[in-house]
C-alpha cells in the first residue's frame, strides 16, 4: 500500500514536475536529422578574403525575405575549388542547404560545380516542399560565387594584357 | 485542498498507471501497456520532453481542474438538459455551478454566460451574431489589424455578405489610438471588436477607455479576452464590455470549451450560428459538455484564487528572462509596449538571426516564432507587420510564454541557452558580419528571389 502510494506520488510528481533536458537530445523533433546535423556540427562556416583574386563571393537573398546566403570559394591555378566557406541568415533548412553546397563544391572544378542542382540538395536533405526554395537559393549562391570568380579572372587577364602592352 | 492520496485522480492512478498521452507517428493514441514501455524506453535513453515556454499557445491543465472534471467523465455522465431524472439534474447542477464560477471571475451575472466550444466559436458568434441581428439598421463594424485570425476571418465573411469593416491600424507600440477609434465610429456602426491582450506580443489595450467611448456612442463593444481572463482582473461592468470571449485552454482548463459573455442590461441581441434545441438561451444549441464546462468553471475559480500570486510570479520571471537576455546579447528588440502588457508574453526580435533557425537551435525548449518559415504560408506574422516591425526583424522574432508552472530554473536555462545559440547563429550570419564591418544593411541592393 505504501509502495503503491509512493509510486503514485512519484508518478504524479513526474507528471507535473519540470524535467531538464540534456543537450544531446534530439527526439520529438520535426526537423530532419540531416538538417539538424548541419547545424549541430557546422562545417565550412566562415569567411575568405573577398579581395583575393582567387576567391569568388556570392551573396544572394534578402533580409526582408528571411533568407540571405553568402558563399565563398577559393579556386587554385588548376581551376579546382580547394576551399569553400558559407554564412547564412535563414531557417535550419537554409543553413543546411548552404552547408551542403560548400561540402559538395569542394574538390570540384568550376564547371562541375556549376552542374549542382537544387533538386540534388533537396533530395539529400529530405527537404519538405515548403522548404524547396532554400535549396534553390543555395544553387543560386554557388552560381553567384563562381560567376564572381570568373569576373575576377577576366579582370586579371585584362590587367596582364595591359601590363604586357 | 485534498491530499494526493484522497483525490479521484490518485484513485485512478492506482487503477490504471495513468501517464501523459503521447501520440505515435501514425497519430493514434497508445494503450497504457505501450505507454509504460515508451516511458521506460525514454528514461533509458534520457529522451525527455522539452521545457514548455509556449503558454500563449495553450496551457497544461491544472491538477485541481482535472480533479473537478473526473467525476463527470466517469460516473456523473448525464445530459444536463435531461429534466426527468437524477442523472440530468446532477449534471445540470454542475453546469450551473460552473457558470457561476465563470461569471464570478469577470463580475458578471451567471445568466450572461453562454458556453461554447472555445474562443474561436465565441468570436464567430459575437461578430456574426450581432452583425446579422442588427443588419437592417447598421452595417458597419470596427476592429483592429492585430486581432486573432478568427475575428479577422469572421469580418472577411461579413464583408462578403455586404457589411463594411474598418480594420484600424495600431501604433508602433501595439496600442490602439483612441482618437482614431472615436473617429471611425459612425451612426452605422453596430459593433467594435478589440482584443484585451494580444496573443503574439502581449500588449494590453486600454479596454476601459474603449468601453467608455463605445458606450457613449451607443455601439456594442466586444473583446476577445482569451489571453486575459484569469490572468488580469476583469470587470465587465466597470469596463463597459458588452460581449467577451473566453477560452478554456488558455487558463489551465480543458481544451474544446470556452464561453461568451453576453450582456443583459442593456440587452445585446444575437443571431444564433448553431441551430437546434435552443440550449444556452437559444444562442448556442447543442448539449453542453458537462465535464468540460465543469473544468472551465474550476479553472476560473482556481484562477481567481491564484491571480495575484501568479501575476507577481510571472512578472518576476519575465523580468528575469528579459534582463538576462538583453544584458548579454546586443541588438535585441522587445516587440510591443513595455508597460501596457501582460508580462507573461514576451516577443523578442534577435537582429541578424532568423527565428526558425533559433527555434531549431533551442530544440529542448518549446517556443514559437513570428517568422515566415514557421507559418504555412511563408508570410511573416501580420501582427508584427501591423506594429511596423522591419521585415527582417519580423523574421527574427521569438515568443516566450511564461505561466503558472514555469520555474526559475527553466527561465534561467532558457535564457542561457538562448544567449549561447544567438551568439553561435550570429557567427554564422552574413548580416552580422557586415554590420561588424560597418556596412549599413539598408544601403545594399539585395537580389530578389
Amino acid at each position: 500500500m505504501a509502495t503503491v502510494s509512493l509510486r503514485n506520488s512519484a508518478t504524479s510528481l513526474l507528471l507535473f514536475s519540470r524535467r531538464f533536458f540534456r543537450p544531446e537530445l534530439n527526439v520529438l523533433c520535426s526537423y530532419h536529422e540531416k538538417v539538424v546535423d548541419h547545424y549541430e556540427n557546422p562545417r565550412n562556416v566562415g569567411s575568405l578574403d573577398k579581395r583575393s583574386k582567387n576567391v569568388g563571393t556570392g551573396l544572394v537573398g534578402a533580409p526582408a525575405c528571411g533568407d540571405v546566403m553568402k558563399l565563398q570559394v577559393q579556386v587554385d591555378e588548376n581551376g579546382k575549388i580547394v576551399v569553400a566557406k558559407f554564412k547564412t541568415f535563414g531557417c535550419g533548412s537554409a543553413i543546411a542547404s548552404s552547408s551542403l553546397a560548400t561540402e559538395w563544391v569542394k574538390g570540384k572544378s568550376v564547371d562541375e560545380a556549376l552542374k549542382i542542382k537544387n533538386s540534388d540538395i533537396a533530395k539529400e536533405l529530405c527537404l519538405p516542399p515548403v522548404k524547396l526554395h532554400c535549396s534553390m537559393l543555395a544553387e543560386d549562391a554557388i552560381k553567384a560565387a563562381l560567376s564572381d570568380y570568373r569576373l575576377k579572372q577576366e579582370d586579371k587577364k585584362e590587367e596582364r594584357v595591359k601590363a604586357t602592352n | 485542498m485534498l491530499s494526493p492520496s484522497r483525490t479521484v485522480s490518485s484513485r485512478l492512478l492506482r487503477s490504471c498507471s495513468w501517464l501523459p498521452l503521447r501520440l505515435s507517428s501514425e497519430g493514434k493514441a497508445i494503450g497504457s501497456l505501450q505507454k509504460d514501455l515508451i516511458k521506460k524506453h525514454e528514461l533509458a535513453k534520457d529522451e525527455l520532453r522539452p521545457l514548455y515556454m509556449d503558454f500563449q499557445a495553450t496551457t497544461p491543465m491544472d491538477p485541481r481542474v482535472l480533479d473537478a472534471m473526473l467525476p463527470y467523465l466517469m460516473n456523473y455522465y448525464g445530459n444536463p438538459h435531461s429534466r426527468t431524472h437524477a442523472y440530468g439534474w446532477e449534471s445540470e447542477t454542475a453546469m450551473e455551478n460552473a457558470r457561476k464560477q465563470v461569471a464570478d471571475l469577470v463580475a458578471a451575472d451567471p445568466r450572461e454566460i453562454i458556453f461554447t466550444s472555445g474562443a474561436t466559436e465565441s468570436n464567430n458568434l459575437a461578430l456574426k451574431g450581432v452583425a446579422r441581428f442588427y443588419k437592417s439598421r447598421k452595417r458597419h463594424i470596427v476592429t483592429t489589424q492585430t486581432e486573432h485570425k478568427c475575428v479577422l476571418d469572421s469580418c472577411r465573411v461579413l464583408e462578403a455578405e455586404g457589411f463594411n469593416v474598418t480594420y484600424l491600424p495600431v501604433q508602433k507600440n501595439g496600442l490602439l489610438d483612441l482618437e482614431l477609434l472615436e473617429a471611425s465610429i459612425c451612426p452605422d456602426t453596430s459593433l467594435v471588436s478589440v482584443m484585451t491582450v494580444n496573443n503574439e506580443i502581449g500588449v494590453k489595450q486600454p479596454i476601459e477607455e474603449i468601453g467608455t467611448i463605445c458606450r457613449s456612442k451607443g455601439v456594442f463593444f466586444h473583446t476577445d479576452a482569451a489571453q486575459a481572463v484569469g490572468k488580469i482582473p476583469i470587470n465587465v461592468s466597470n469596463w463597459k464590455i458588452d460581449l467577451m470571449s473566453i477560452s478554456g485552454h488558455k487558463l489551465y482548463g480543458p481544451k474544446g470549451v470556452g464561453a461568451l459573455y453576453v450582456r443583459r442590461r442593456p440587452r445585446v441581441r444575437l443571431e444564433q450560428l448553431q441551430s437546434g434545441g435552443g440550449q444556452e438561451r437559444g444562442l448556442r444549441s447543442g448539449t453542453v459538455p458537462t465535464p468540460l464546462v465543469v473544468g472551465l468553471g474550476a479553472a476560473c475559480s482556481v484562477a481567481q484564487q491564484e491571480m495575484e500570486y501568479d501575476h507577481c510570479r510571472v512578472s518576476m520571471l519575465a523580468k528575469r528572462l528579459v534582463q538576462k537576455i538583453m544584458s548579454e546579447v546586443p541588438d535585441v528588440i522587445m516587440n510591443g509596449d513595455p508597460e501596457q502588457r501582460y508580462p507573461g508574453c514576451i516577443n523578442l526580435s534577435f537582429a541578424y538571426v532568423e527565428g526558425e533557425s533559433l527555434l531549431m537551435a533551442l530544440k529542448d525548449v518549446a517556443l514559437s516564432s513570428g517568422s515566415a518559415c514557421t507559418s504555412a504560408s511563408l508570410e511573416p506574422s501580420y501582427v508584427l507587420r501591423a506594429i511596423g516591425t522591419d521585415e527582417d526583424l519580423a523574421h527574427s522574432s521569438i515568443r516566450f510564454g511564461i505561466g503558472r508552472f514555469t520555474t526559475e530554473e527553466e527561465v534561467d536555462y532558457t535564457a542561457e541557452k538562448c544567449i549561447q545559440q544567438v551568439r553561435k547563429l550570429r557567427e554564422m550570419s552574413p548580416l552580422w558580419e557586415m554590420v561588424q564591418e560597418g556596412i549599413d544593411l539598408k544601403s545594399i541592393k539585395w537580389t530578389q528571389h
